[in-house]
């Protein structure tokens, strides 16, 4: 197992190498500070985090003889992994989908870059409701919007989008895959444990082994968080 | 374990466990780890006559200026295919055939770790096998080149389906070469016998060992790559995409990292066989054991840092170039000594000049100018004017010819006793040998003035007007002899395989404990398990008077009749239900994405029914 | 079988005599790409420390082969129940002193390694002028930006001077190599690669791209013509007239068909001519001035060219010419023998 994970490091490590290499090569946008919302990652983050707690728990109960607090807590770890999973799913999509909004009496001093390039619209696309921004996917010029004149555009992150995205869900997507096999196996091993003699305070190198798999992929997250997110939306970095 | 079973067959009716199976399926469903190795072996050296093939029908084209014996197009398949097939479907392979069959022996074992997973290597293997050479008759073999640089094989610049097949060809065989390593590393680690410290692990073993650390860092660095190309490909995604910023150093690179490593897992095997062949036919210990096996070690941490000597030319600027010119420099050090080591363990022996000795003395003096020439490439400024000519094309193959195959057959005629119990004929052995030696002379060295004259690599055709005809011509006649040699070996081991003269358990007098055990040894290897006291512990029993030297032969196929109550894992279909799905998506990606989908559920079922099958079926242990 | 060994030893022999041959005859300058006919200061630099290597490395040879010979010889075993060798497990001090004397060997080569490898990496300060060379699949153009002019598969330097070079490539990885000049340097696409090259004589120097690069790889050569100071000013100023319409009548009919019907304009650049303003191919100005065809894969001659525009297919397998222009990839579009007369016509015209 530790040679399979050690493997495993130099999996990550390339394409964590590759994200670095491309990182800031990208020919157009968006850039990770468009789309990332540390916030919600962090949420996930922490999910992920105590599933490995839960994990530790699982496991301690296993060894001393306690098969119910084993399997709570197990399944604790699965629906933990399942939520981690699913905000991933959710942030995929938002990064696809990521809409922007300008309103074109704001300060232009206080607008990004992205902003700015799509309020580059606020002067062309006072005369229709339908204007076009370069990099910019179904644009939309509203001219009674809440504050004022706004233009609404999608400018949305895929893998084919630039060098970001590439990379980005190449990195983040092996992973998921990660903890998605993570989750099977687990399901697997807490269905198994109904079985008579299928996991028992001695016979626990299966969990053993499912445990070490998590914790790995676990600690592989943190260091995609840091490198990816962290890297990339403070600049001071 | 009996209450643990899941009652698979009730299940599965069709896939029965096969108790006793004989014949055909008695090799499709063995999880032994002897027969593994002999398919193993047979499958790359078959694979090992195709690159020949090909090799020939490369040098064909090339006996003269302005020949079209073939086109362009399929000339650059045919390289792209002996480079791939040599190192991943002959030369590695043949490796793991001595792996499979060794290991166990050498270190006093019944059979490696995970003997199911080892026939799900040779299975998967065989799915990659079959997968790249299938693309000759699927529209056209990969054409690239067996480094495959971007972006030539972009989507853009290589519309046809050649690359797919090589990517994913590649990355099944990859899932085979990592489970296989994962099991040698978990068997040398923990299957040894009482006794069997690490300073007494046989030379052969270590170096598997060595070569399987290698294996499981450096193919993930591939696959990923693999996979970057892939999704290049299919998914129009930016990796190699200069359009977008992408760089296609970065696959050299990525390529590189791997590579270099990859030269080392295939030779390292090779002078782990020569290291126990030489002191075999000497009579005598190896010489410096220790320096030995840590510069094997050496060799392979150093082989990490030097993988951009392969990129002298590519613009890296020349703080780098000297930074890896001096870090290849420094990895000639250790290969010296093994070289020197060797010379020493010969020196004041009783040499017997057997052909496995013939061949491992061939491998010191080939692999020495390969060596030196190597070195010739560290000069980054020289290297300038040899990269990308034939003067590599000489070097690499006085590595992996010269080097590493010649250290495989010093270890199948050594061997051969061993695993078939009949003795190869020993003067068609010796002519082999030496046509061998000289042909592959002939064929290389000529292309160290080719090249330095040059003449590029990967030319299909050149001019009169080149001064490169000799030369050519010559290379093209020393092919031809290999090809003569590689024919008489294959008559030989046919031949003696079936009426060669029977062998006795230790014919060469040798040193390790496989040799203390019947040829060919009983499915269970050893009816007791030995007390390791002495690296070279056969040798040791033998001339401390412990052992019977030399016993009685022992027929083919027949036990003494020992061996009861020995349990051994029994044979599954699970492993190869497994490949067998993993070929079938495979083959999917390529072309239709539901198939892939069929050939993943396969794999999937196949992989939860292997889990939940025992590793006994009850009802069998309980007659015991 | 020790008749067989001693039968070996003299085919060993046999062997070594003749590779020694082989090697006296090593150094022939008779190859038009041999890298031991070094005429340039990038050239002799690499061929130095190649000398240098191979002498070390001979010494290794010698060494080894010496030791393995005599060890071979000498230790043979005699007859079959001899006794066992002495037992010797190792010795520290031996193997202490065959790591460092390789050790010492290579320190004392990697002086001149490095040394070289700046001294090819970085053109000297006063370089002439700076050439622009970008890879295609199969041809190499050369640009000339303070001189203004844009050839095609012939780089013209003039003699004893130092000329910066930097190497693009439009698609795949290419790689510039003039053999008796410098050794190769990469063109990858997205990258700018630097190298400079000097020439001790004038004549004329075969270059070949050293990268695969595809199905023609075999057929992407050029040549480097490097003359006197006042030869190459006056290539310079033959380089720079602009072409004009042809007066003979067939020159005219081919210099239609190129500007209309052929579409060959869509590709190929002429100076002089407004409408011939293609990047694709090469540029064709003053073609006829050149000395090789399709990138260094034959002569320049009328027969040569008619052939040539029958059927590129034929000389450069999978070229983009004739998969993508119109009058080859398009049969009912194809060009007639009188067409290609014309058109051959035409281009001759233009030197």
């Amino acid at each position: 197992m530790w040679a399979f994970l050690g493997s495993d490091c130099m999996f990550f490590g390339t394409l964590i190498a590759t994200y670095l290499v491309y990182y800031g090569k990208s020919l157009s946008g968006p850039l990770p500070i468009d789309v990332f919302s540390i916030p919600v990652t962090t949420v996930s983050t922490f999910v992920l985090l105590m599933s490995s707690m839960s994990m530790v728990l699982s496991y301690a109960a296993l060894t001393r003889g306690r098969m119910k607090a084993f399997r709570i807590w197990l399944a604790a770890t699965i629906v933990l992994g399942a939520t981690f999973l699913a905000f991933q799913v959710f942030e995929f999509y938002e990064f696809a989908n990521h809409e922007v909004v300008v309103s074109c009496d704001d300060d232009p001093t206080k607008w990004t870059d992205l902003e700015a390039s799509l309020a580059a619209g606020c002067l062309t696309g006072a005369a229709g409701d339908e204007v076009s921004v370069r990099g910019f996917r179904e644009v939309e010029y509203h001219a009674g919007g809440e504050h004022g004149p706004e233009i609404e555009g999608v400018y949305g992150l895929t893998p084919r989008t630039n060098l970001f995205g590439t990379t980005f869900f190449s990195l983040t997507g092996f992973h998921g895959a990660h903890v998605t096999l993570g989750v099977i196996w687990l399901l697997s091993l807490f269905f198994f444990s109904f079985k008579k003699g299928g996991v028992t305070p001695k016979k626990n190198l299966d969990l053993d082994l499912a445990a070490l798999y998590w914790h790995f992929v676990d600690v592989v997250w943190i260091v995609i968080f840091t490198v990816v997110y962290l890297f990339g939306v403070f600049e001071g970095f | 374990m009996a209450t643990e079973s899941l009652d698979i067959h009730i299940k599965f009716p069709l896939l029965k466990r096969p108790l006793h199976p004989t014949g055909i399926w008695g090799w499709m469903t063995t999880i032994d780890h002897k027969r593994i190795g002999i398919l193993y072996g047979v499958t790359a050296f078959i694979m090992f006559l195709t690159g020949g093939v090909e090799a020939l029908l490369i040098r064909t084209q090339l006996i003269g200026p302005d020949k079209d014996y073939v086109s362009a197009e399929v000339f650059n398949q045919l390289f792209t295919m002996h480079g791939t097939t040599m190192i991943f479907l002959a030369i590695m392979p043949l490796s793991a055939a001595f792996f499979n069959f060794l290991i166990p022996l050498q270190i006093g074992a019944r059979d490696v770790a995970f003997p199911r997973l080892n026939a799900f290597s040779y299975w998967t293997f065989l799915a990659g096998a079959i997968i790249l050479n299938l693309s000759w008759f699927l529209g056209g073999a990969p054409n690239t080149g067996w480094f495959s640089y971007a972006p030539l094989t972009s989507s853009v610049f290589n519309p046809g389906n050649g690359p797919d097949f090589w990517i994913i060809g590649l990355q099944v065989l990859g899932i085979a070469s990592l489970a296989a390593s994962f099991n040698f590393i978990v068997t040398i680690i923990n299957m040894r016998a009482p006794g069997m410290t690490w300073t007494r692990l046989p030379l052969f073993t270590w170096m598997t060992f060595i070569t399987a650390i290698l294996l499981v860092l450096a193919f993930p660095v591939i696959t990923v790559a693999l996979i970057e190309l892939m999704f290049d490909r299919a998914f129009g995604m930016n990796f190699f995409n200069v359009a977008a910023g992408g760089t296609p150093v970065l696959w050299q690179h990525l390529f590189w990292v791997f590579g270099h490593p990859e030269v080392y897992i295939l030779i390292l095997p090779a002078m782990g066989i020569v290291s126990e062949v030489l002191p075999t036919f000497s009579r005598k210990p190896l010489f410096g054991y220790s320096t030995v096996v840590l510069a094997g070690a050496i060799i392979g941490f150093m082989g990490w840092m030097v993988w951009s000597h392969h990129m002298f030319t590519v613009g890296l600027g020349p703080i780098a170039n000297s930074v890896f010119a001096l870090t290849t420099m420094a990895i000639a050090i250790p290969t010296g000594i093994k070289i020197f080591n060797w010379i020493a363990t010969i020196w004041k022996g009783s040499i017997s000049f057997k052909t496995p000795m013939l061949y491992a003395i061939g491998f010191i003096a080939l692999f020495t100018i390969g060596g030196i020439s190597g070195v010739m490439h560290s000069m980054a400024s020289s290297d300038a004017q040899q990269q990308d000519t034939y003067f590599i094309i000489a070097h690499i193959h006085y590595v992996l010819f010269g080097g590493a195959m010649m250290g495989i057959f010093a270890g199948m005629y050594y061997w051969f006793p061993k695993i078939t119990g009949r003795m190869y004929d020993e003067k068609m052995g010796q002519l082999q040998f030496w046509l061998m030696f000289v042909g592959q002379n002939l064929a290389f060295f000529p292309m160290h003035f080719s090249g330095l004259w040059g003449m590029p690599r990967r030319i299909y055709t050149y001019g009169p007007d080149m001064g490169w005809t000799l030369m050519n011509t010559l290379s093209t006649a020393g092919a031809y002899l290999v090809g003569i040699a590689a024919l008489i070996f294959v008559v030989n081991m046919v031949k003696s395989w079936r009426k060669g003269e029977l062998a006795s358990q230790d014919p060469w007098d040798a040193r390790t404990l496989e040799w203390s055990i019947p040829s060919p040894p009983p499915e269970y290897n050893f009816e007791e398990i030995p007390i390791v006291q002495d690296r070279d512990d056969w040798w040791e029993r033998k001339r401390s008077g412990k052992a019977k030297t030399a016993p009685a032969a022992v027929p083919v196929g027949g036990g003494s009749g020992g061996g009861h109550g020995i349990h051994l894992p029994q044979p599954s279909f699970w492993p190869m239900v497994v490949s067998i799905g993993l070929f079938i998506g495979a083959m999917g990606l390529i072309y239709n994405i539901a198939v892939a989908a069929i050939g993943g559920a396969i794999a999937l079922i196949a992989i939860y029914a292997w889990s939940f099958e025992p590793v006994n079926e009850p009802d069998e242990e309980s007659g015991h | 079988m020790l008749n067989m060994i001693r039968g070996s030893r003299r085919q060993i022999y046999l062997l070594l005599t003749v590779l020694l041959v082989t090697l006296l005859s090593a150094c022939s300058k008779e190859s038009p790409q041999s890298t031991f006919d070094a005429l340039g200061p990038v050239s002799q630099s690499q061929l130095t420390i190649l000398w240098v290597i191979l002498g070390a490395g001979a010494f290794v040879f010698v060494l080894v082969f010496a030791l393995l010979i005599f060890a071979t010889i000498r230790y043979r075993r005699k007859s079959d129940d001899e006794a066992d060798p002495p037992q010797i497990h190792g010795n520290n001090k031996l193997e202490i002193a065959w790591t460092i004397a390789p050790a010492i060997i290579l320190i004392i080569v990697a002086v001149p390694t490095v040394r070289g490898i700046f001294f090819d990496a970085n053109p000297p300060d006063d370089a002439a002028f700076t050439v622009e060379a970008t890879g295609h699949q199969w041809w190499f153009e050369f640009e000339y930006p303070e001189q203004g002019i844009v050839t095609a598969n012939e780089l013209h330097i003039p003699v004893n001077q130092a000329v910066a070079v930097n190497l693009y490539s439009v698609d795949v990885i290419h790689s510039f190599w003039v053999p008796k000049l410098a050794g190769k340097l990469d063109m990858v696409p997205g990258n700018e690669n630097h190298m400079w090259l000097e020439a001790d004589e004038p004549g004329v120097y075969f270059g070949q791209c050293a990268e695969f690069c595809g199905e023609s790889h075999a057929k992407m050569r050029f040549r480097v013509v490097v003359h006197t100071q006042a030869d190459f000013d006056a290539w310079v100023i033959a380089q720079k007239q602009l072409a004009a319409i042809p007066t003979d009548p067939l020159a005219k009919e081919g210099y239609d068909l190129f500007i209309g019907q052929a579409q060959c304009w869509a590709c190929h650049t002429i100076d002089g001519f407004q409408r011939a303003r293609g990047s694709v191919g090469p540029n064709l100005s003053h073609v006829a001035s050149r000395m090789q065809l399709g990138a260094g894969i034959m002569d320049n001659t009328q027969e040569n060219l008619r052939a040539w525009l029958e059927d590129p297919n034929s000389f450069k397998p999978g070229n983009v010419m004739s998969r993508d222009a119109v009058v080859y990839a398009d049969p009912s579009k194809g060009l007639s023998e009188p067409q290609i007369s014309a058109l051959v016509a035409f281009l001759r015209s233009l030197d």
